[in-house]
C-alpha cells in the first residue's frame, strides 16, 4: 500500500473512508459476479463483468497500483469487454442460455465442488502468514510507474519480450481462424452491371422496411400481407388524377409490362402528364 | 484494509468464476467467467505486492493481463469459427469428438 499509504497516512477518517469504500466495492463485485453466473443473457453477463472489473480497478488504486488500475480500465473494460460484446452481437444478442441440465446433477456437483474448493482456499489464506501492508521500500523508485518500468525492463525483460512474441502469435492465430476462403470467384463490376440489367429493375432497391415494388411517390406501398395501403399515397395526387390505381400483387416483370403498355414510363418521379 | 481482506475477496471471486465455468452452457459466458477468475488472481497478486511492499506482484499482474488479452483474442476467433460451422455457441453442440 505504498502510494495509498502515503496518501492515507494521518487521520483516522481516511482509514474509515477506505474501509467503507472497500466494503461497498466488495459487496458490489461479489453481487455482480453472482449476477453474472445467474442471468441468462450474454449481454447482461458482459455488463455485470464490467461492474466487477471497475470495482477491481478501484481496489488496485486503493492498494497503491494506479498504473494497473488504469490498465484494468483501458485494456479490460475498454478493449476486452468490447471484443466480447462484438462477438455477442455477431453470434446473436437474443440467444439465451438453455436452462436444461445435460448432465444429471451437474449443478449440484458444481455447487459442492465450489464449496469444497472455497473452504480449502479460505483455510489456506487463514493459515498463511499474511501480514499487514508494508510501506514501499526505496528500491521501488520514486513512484509506482517508474518503479514498474524499472522492474519490467531489467528483471523481467525476458518475459516481457516473450509476451511480445505471444501477442504476435495471438494476432496471427486470430487472423488464420477468422479467415474464410472464397468458394466462388468475386464478381467483377461488369458482371454486376449485367446482372442488374437482366433483372429488369434498374433503379436502386427501396430501403429496408419499405414494402414496395417501385419507389415513386404515386405508387402505394405494399403491406406485409400483400395488399396495398392508400395511406402511403399523398392525398394531393388523387384529385389531380396522377395517382396510380392500386395494383394487384403481381410478379415484377408482368407489372412492368403493364405500365409500359399504358405509356407510363417507370421513372421514379417527376411525371409530366398531370 | 489489510491484504487478507483482498485475498479473501479474490478467493470468493475465483470460486464464483469457477462455478460459472462449470454450470454455464454458452461458450461466451464461459469465457467471461474465465476472465473473472483471471481478475481474481490479479487482485491477489496486487494484494501480495502491497503486503510485501515491492512491485513484483504488480508486474506479474500486468503479465497476466497481457496473456489474458491474447487468450481472449484467440478464444473468440475459435468461437467464431465454431459458430460459422455449427450455427451455435453452446458447448453442448460441439460434440463431434464425444465417445
Amino acid at each position: 500500500m505504498n502510494h495509498a499509504h502515503v496518501l492515507a497516512s494521518g487521520t483516522n477518517t481516511d482509514e474509515v473512508a477506505r474501509e467503507t469504500i472497500f466494503w461497498i466495492l466488495c459487496v458490489a463485485s461479489i453481487g455482480a459476479a453472482l449476477a453474472m453466473i445467474l442471468v441468462r443473457r450474454a449481454v447482461h453477463c458482459a455488463m455485470m463483468l464490467a461492474v466487477v472489473m471497475l470495482a477491481l480497478a478501484t481496489m488496485y488504486a486503493m492498494q497503491g497500483a494506479p498504473f494497473l488500475a488504469f490498465v484494468q480500465i483501458i485494456v479490460y473494460t475498454g478493449a476486452v469487454l468490447m471484443l466480447f460484446l462484438f462477438v455477442i452481437m455477431l453470434i446473436g444478442v437474443s440467444s439465451e442460455d438453455s436452462v436444461t441440465e445435460t448432465i444429471k446433477g451437474q449443478r449440484l456437483a458444481a455447487g459442492l465442488v465450489a464449496i469444497g474448493f472455497f473452504v480449502i482456499l479460505i483455510l489456506g489464506v487463514g493459515h498463511a502468514a499474511l501480514g499487514p501492508a508494508t510501506p514501499a521500500t526505496a528500491a521501488n523508485g520514486t513512484d509506482n510507474l517508474s518503479g514498474l518500468a524499472t522492474l519490467i525492463f531489467t528483471t523481467y525483460v525476458f518475459p516481457f519480450e516473450v509476451t511480445g512474441a505471444l501477442l504476435i502469435t495471438a494476432a496471427l492465430g486470430a487472423m488464420v481462424l477468422a479467415h474464410r476462403e472464397r468458394t466462388t470467384p468475386r464478381p467483377t463490376q461488369r458482371q454486376l452491371a449485367a446482372r442488374r440489367l437482366e433483372s429488369g429493375h434498374m433503379a436502386p432497391d427501396p430501403p429496408s422496411g419499405v414494402y414496395a415494388l417501385h419507389d415513386a411517390a404515386d405508387r402505394p406501398a405494399l403491406l406485409p400481407d400483400g395488399t396495398t395501403s392508400d395511406l402511403s399515397v399523398s392525398t394531393v395526387l388523387a384529385p389531380r388524377g396522377v395517382a396510380e390505381e392500386p395494383p394487384s400483387v403481381r410478379p415484377r416483370k408482368e407489372q412492368d409490362a403493364i405500365t409500359a403498355e399504358g405509356g407510363r414510363e417507370p421513372a421514379p418521379s417527376g411525371r409530366a402528364d398531370a | 484494509m489489510s491484504p487478507v481482506h483482498y485475498v479473501a475477496l479474490s478467493a470468493i471471486l475465483f470460486v464464483i468464476g469457477a462455478v460459472g465455468v462449470l454450470v454455464r452452457r454458452n461458450a461466451i459466458v464461459i469465457f467471461m467467467c474465465v476472465e473473472l477468475m483471471l481478475n481474481a488472481c490479479n487482485l491477489a497478486f496486487v494484494a501480495f505486492a502491497s503486503m510485501h511492499g515491492n512491485l513484483d506482484g504488480q508486474v506479474i499482474a500486468f503479465f497476466v493481463m497481457v496473456v489474458a488479452a491474447a487468450e481472449v483474442v484467440v478464444g473468440l476467433a475459435i468461437l467464431m469459427a465454431i459458430y460459422r460451422a455449427r450455427r451455435s455457441a453452446s458447448v453442448d453442440d460441439a460434440n463431434l469428438l464425444k465417445y
